[in-house]
């Protein structure tokens, strides 16, 4: 398989990973942005393989753990109003509240999962009395579809479609973790998917005001391995630039037409992460022009607000502050099969990922 | 079958009234196509004779779309409950059939699946001995559910039982893993991608029945990972006997298309559900011969060693991943459910 094959090469990981043993010399903290980067990371096994100064920390990109817990029960309030709610597949089994969406879809809710929101407009034209919303979660890298979903819905006159809109934005995340005082973060590796629409150059800032190395990573073996030696090698040489390992997908100035179709629908604006609360111009919000799709307005339920389970600490592991082995409740009361908090649910979560995949679980 | 001559095209809720219309459902479809000494008998139940052992297994079917690319919920129903005895190291003799039917179904549809099960049947070499129809109101079925319960003659050599295995026995699966759910999944509302991948639904009674002819007790496990797929099956082995499996991702029969779908919509084949796969475990003196075996059978040409029970890592199965890395194996949990990006 192009593009694939190459990339889960045993003999070039493992060279890769030789050099890298060679050249570290001293203990480096650096966290990998995405969710998918963590998934791979534990399902090939790479964290075992890595020299022991390297240390990887798992960051906040994956979209379905920091989606706020009040997104989740704005969701179910809308299936319980007889809504079609569409979503992504890993956001239905999120705990919410008092329930997940799956659990409200038992109760009789219509929910469908899918891959598109494309297809959320479909449905809508297919069932001209009844409303549908489509839970538009992720970061830049969902952020095209859902904004195309709306334009869709324009064009087409359909007037029942909506979304339920929780984007947010890598870089002010990265700048909220590397703002707070309890920060060991010494390099990033950027998130390869997110920069194949943004490009790489609103990166450049944060290299420059926090010296920092970033290198926008790939997801697969072969791509995480040389994404963590750039980094590496960088610290060892005392360096803090921005560097591309995923050219072959990101170019350096994005993906106009994506990026366009953004600006169309979406501004920035402040946004709640879960386990991090309230981070100014970090997402998406609905323009003015669009705020008849906005869901959150059509149907009154901007007010709903829950806090967090004070037991999982998502916020912490969010941040790269603590590990998942590190909670009490790890594996304990909290598995997939009983998630406390997202981190657990999603397959990109980093305490899904280590219950399901890593050695020090069991 | 001539569908104009039944005289009706839909199902409706008189047919499962136990009345004239079930007899004429009955006697123009079911005992038609079925026909055989025991089904004709047209009693309450049928009278059987098995000598010795048997194996008994009973599965519902309740799949989402009906009809698919490989296959249909009918011959599924067969093969799923034959396999299952082949796997207590069986011989599928009968089945009963058990239909339960939501009122609207298209009687083309229904006739579809009747002899979808009836080739699947004689395939397999199986008789359906009794069966029964109930007809639900609409809206609460989804088209048609189907119970069968399949009754075998356990194989005189056949000893298979987890307790049997030991240290260094062998792993092996017949072929392709993950095609069933996937074909299925291409096909799921909101879901649909264009594939050519089928369902691999198919009997694996006799491939079976060859390796215990052959090999007899050295066989220590057969086991059909069907919904939860290999991983799940794996570790519920390792923890039904306190033994660790070690495996080799490079080893698992994984067909390109099937391994790409997987990939674009980020699900792992691992826990993708199959109907025609089977894994074995094998003492280790056999396995080359057990694979030269499977290879030469249509039903396991794509066969594979793909690992080893181990005392290492009692209740754990570990996977050493493409690049040298190592990773556990754990049960799926819930649904398996597409990721966002």
């Amino acid at each position: 398989m192009k593009y694939l094959s190459e990339y889960r090469n045993l003999e070039a990981t493992k060279k890769l990973l030789d050099e890298l043993h060679k050249i570290t010399t001293k203990p480096w903290n650096v966290m990998e942005i995405c969710g998918g980067q963590t998934h791979g990371l534990v399902k090939n096994g790479i964290l075992e393989l890595l020299p022991e100064n390297v240390r990887m920390i798992h960051g906040p990109g994956c979209p379905v753990c920091v989606t706020p817990l009040n997104l989740i029960d704005k969701a179910v309030e809308l299936l319980e109003q007889g809504v079609i709610v569409c979503s992504f597949g890993d956001m239905i089994r999120v705990p919410g509240s008092k329930k997940s969406l799956l659990e409200a879809k038992a109760e009789g809710g219509d929910l469908r999962v899918l891959y598109s929101p494309i297809e959320a407009v479909k449905i809508a034209k297919e069932n001209p009395d009844k409303e549908v919303v489509f839970f538009a979660v992720g970061f830049e890298t969902t952020a095209p579809a859902n904004a195309l979903s709306v334009l869709h819905a324009e064009k087409e006159g359909i007037e029942n479609y909506s979304i339920l809109v929780s984007h947010v934005l890598v870089p002010p995340a990265m700048e909220a973790i590397l703002d707070d005082e309890l920060c060991t973060i010494d390099a990033f590796l950027g998130a390869g998917h997110v920069c194949a629409i943004m490009g790489i150059q609103e990166y450049v800032p944060l290299v420059e005001k926090y010296k920092i190395p970033i290198v926008i990573t790939g997801f697969e073996p072969l791509d995480l391995v040389q994404g963590i030696y750039m980094a590496v090698k960088q610290l060892e040489e005392g360096k803090q630039e921005l560097e591309n390992q995923y050219a072959r997908a990101v170019k350096e100035e994005g993906n106009a037409s994506a990026i366009k179709v953004i600006q169309t629908v979406f501004e920035v604006g402040a946004r709640e992460w879960r386990g991090i609360g309230e981070i100014p111009n970090s997402g998406y919000v609905i323009k003015e022009a669009y705020k008849k799709y906005d869901a959150e307005t059509k149907f009154g339920i901007g007010n709903i607000k829950v806090p967090e389970n004070s037991k999982c600490i998502a916020g912490e592991i969010l941040r790269g502050i603590k590990k998942p082995i590190d909670c009490s409740e790890f594996g304990k009361t909290c598995k997939p099969s009983n998630p406390l908090g997202a981190p657990m649910v999603s397959s990109e979560g980093a305490c899904a990922a280590y219950y399901h995949f890593s050695n020090n679980t069991i | 079958m001539s569908i104009e001559n039944l005289g009706f095209e839909t199902i409706n809720l008189g047919h499962g009234s136990g009345g004239e219309l079930t007899r004429d459902l009955l006697d123009k479809i079911i005992f038609k196509t079925f026909s055989n000494p025991y089904l004709d008998q047209k009693h309450d139940g049928s009278i059987v004779q098995i000598d010795g052992k048997m194996a008994i297994s009973t599965d519902s079917f309740v799949i989402t779309p009906i009809f698919f690319k490989g296959g249909n919920i009918g011959e599924l129903a067969v093969h799923g409950t034959v396999n299952d005895v082949a796997m207590c190291g069986a011989i599928p003799k009968y089945l009963s059939l058990a239909f339960i039917v939501e009122e609207g179904m298209q009687v083309s549809e229904f006739v579809k699946v009747v002899e979808s099960i009836k080739k699947a049947a004689d395939e397999s070499g199986v008789l359906i001995i009794t069966g029964d129809t109930k007809v639900v109101e609409r809206g609460k079925g989804d088209k048609i559910f189907i119970n069968t319960t399949g009754f075998g003659a356990m194989h005189p050599k056949a000893n298979i039982s987890v307790q049997n295995i030991k240290e260094g026995d062998a792993i092996l699966v017949n072929g392709f893993i993950a095609q069933h759910g996937m074909a299925i999944m291409s096909e799921r509302e909101g879901l649909e991608f264009e594939s050519t991948i089928e369902s691999d639904s198919t009997n694996l009674n006799y491939l079976v029945n060859d390796l215990l002819d052959e090999f007899g007790d050295k066989i220590k496990l057969f086991r059909d990972p069907t919904r939860g797929g290999l991983g799940t099956v794996l570790h519920e082995l390792a923890n039904d006997v306190s033994v660790g499996v070690d495996l080799r991702e490079i080893d698992i029969p994984l067909e390109k298309q099937v391994a790409a779908a997987c990939e674009m919509l980020g699900l792992d084949p691992m826990y993708v559900a199959n109907e025609g796969v089977f894994l074995t475990v094998v003492d280790a003196s056999i396995k080359d011969e057990v694979l030269a075996l499977m290879q030469n059978d249509t039903k396991g040409k794509n066969a594979a060693i793909i690992g080893e029970i181990t005392l290492e890592h009692p209740n754990k199965v570990v996977m050493q991943s493409l690049i040298g890395g190592k990773r556990i194996v754990s049960p799926l949990v819930g649904e398996q459910l597409p990721r966002i990006c």
